[in-house]
């Protein structure tokens, strides 16, 4: 995602979106076929169940730039694998809990059960979530690794705070 | 011929890296015997100037510990990478932050407000803090500057290999030192233990179910726990399904839940998430009030989950969105 989210200062939500196959996916495909509009700030990653989910890609789309994570899957009962979707709400909660204490707000992580059918929900939830996050403003995460000169680096930012120490 | 030389240094750390190179016992005999150890300012009287004047890469290994917080042990961190053939990180802390790096989810201000000012046990009417610089009539003095992230010793310098643990079991320290001495190790980047989860050396494996489905999540001082039985089915939050054998399964062996401390296998990249991922799974509920009402029994999920990784993992430290709005809780 090396395009920016911040043009002429009007800020663009980046949404990683993750669907399962069985239902969400297929609905954004109707949503499709139904020439349905709705926002274009998603990139879709098909998995074969919301239950694939590994909390690591919600973490991973967000340091890698994504404002927000729409992840979709099957009704409960309705999970193509019988459980999937429930072990999916489980971590999504814990997930969510663990997030606000990271100083993120829980409002850009979301899961939605959408079946194959609900095409103008697929619609209205993206249009929704892109919405939310406009609302939340970009997230900030301090960069993982120092790329360059770190003693340079590191003078500056305590040139900027005045006190190095406080 | 003389012998290979050895560094060691420590940066934000507890001292108990070196302690468990002092638990080698008798084996250190054989290490000294075979190395130079001429760095190692908890044990030896060598000063950083010592270092400084050595050939770049004249150790043939460094040995750090400890976390980077300050700009002195990011300064030593590098002096230390220049002087070293290979450059291992020593113990948790240096490996993916440890429990100093827990400190990320505050900042140098609040931990400074918190130590100098609001502890209960402090007393400091005259607001004495620490400065970076004092002016002083002989001149100005100086201090290291304190960061507001701790970061990991491979966030700052190029690190050969990880020696994981806190501290590092000995069986690994000496099977590494094997490895080093006979010219073993394996290709750049290894963390230097078994490749394979804690629960397949657990001597409670048999008693480890199929598909977890836990009621209800406990805190150790909460039941009597079963010696026997698998921690995680007892509704404890073992970390030993995410985890890295090499151990030997010394916490759950005493009876008590592994917390992570050696880190995950090479296919996880972010421990806690993966953590978090097995326990929540784990849980016996579909009906979402039930699973939010359980999993709020878990007090501290970044330390539970992130206990010694929070530097290391995607997040790094935490973020801004609530301080916006002056919220930060």
């Amino acid at each position: 995602m090396s395009d920016s989210s911040m043009t002429n200062n009007s800020f663009e939500p980046r949404i990683v979106a993750f669907f399962c196959n069985w239902c969400t996916y297929t609905a954004a495909d109707l949503a499709g076929t139904s020439r349905m509009t709705y926002a274009p700030n998603a990139r879709v990653v098909r998995l074969m169940c919301s239950g694939r989910l590994d909390p690591q890609f919600v973490l991973a789309a967000l340091r890698e730039g994504a404002d927000g994570v729409l992840i979709g899957g099957c009704h409960p009962g309705d999970c193509h694998y019988q459980e999937g979707n429930y072990k999916a709400l489980r971590r999504y909660k814990l997930l969510k809990m663990l997030l606000r204490k990271m100083g993120i707000d829980d409002k850009r992580v979301r899961l939605e059960w959408i079946s194959a059918s609900e095409g103008d929900r697929v619609q209205a939830v993206m249009n929704e979530i892109v919405e939310d996050i406009r609302k939340l403003g970009p997230l900030h995460l301090e960069s993982w690794k120092y790329q360059g000169n770190l003693a340079a680096a590191q003078e500056l930012s305590d040139a900027i705070k005045g006190v190095a120490y406080v | 011929m003389s012998k290979p030389k050895v560094g060691i240094y420590w940066c934000a750390s507890c001292g108990g890296c070196e302690e468990a190179i002092v638990d080698l016992n008798e084996d250190i005999l054989r290490v000294v015997g075979a190395v130079d150890i001429v760095f190692w300012p908890v044990a030896l009287d060598f000063k950083k100037e010592d270092v400084e004047h050595m050939q770049d890469r004249e150790l043939a290994v460094g040995f750090v510990n400890g976390a980077i917080r300050t700009s002195e042990q990011a300064e030593m961190a590098r002096l230390m990478r220049r002087k070293s053939a290979v450059l291992i990180a020593f113990g948790s802390c240096s490996h993916m932050g440890g429990i100093p790096g827990l400190a990320n989810l505050n900042d140098a201000k609040t931990i400074f407000d918190r130590v100098y000012h609001q502890a209960p046990s402090v007393v400091n009417t005259e607001g004495v803090v620490p400065q970076a610089q004092t002016k002083v009539p002989e001149g100005d003095l100086t201090l290291p500057s304190f960061w507001d992230t701790v970061k990991t010793l491979d966030q700052i310098v190029d690190v050969d290999y990880y020696l994981p643990g806190c501290p590092p079991p000995v069986k690994l320290i000496t099977e590494a030192l094997g490895a080093i001495l006979e010219g073993k190790l394996p290709a750049k980047g290894a963390v230097l233990a078994p490749d394979i989860s804690l629960c397949n050396e657990c001597p409670r494996k048999d008693s480890k179910p199929d598909e977890f489905s836990i009621k209800e999540f406990k805190r150790p001082h909460e039941i009597d726990i079963d010696p026997q039985k698998c921690l995680l089915d007892q509704g404890l939050l073992c970390m030993g399904p995410s985890t890295r054998s090499g151990c030997g399964a010394a916490c759950v062996s005493g009876n008590m839940p592994c917390t992570g401390c050696i880190g995950p296998t090479s296919r996880v990249r972010d421990f806690g998430a993966k953590a978090l991922s097995a326990i929540a799974s784990s849980l016996d509920y579909r009906d979402e009030k039930d699973i939010l009402s359980h999993i709020e029994k878990i007090v501290d999920p970044v330390g539970s989950f992130y206990r010694y990784s929070l530097p290391w993992s995607m997040l790094h430290r935490r973020a801004s969105d609530f301080d916006k709005k002056g919220a930060l809780k």
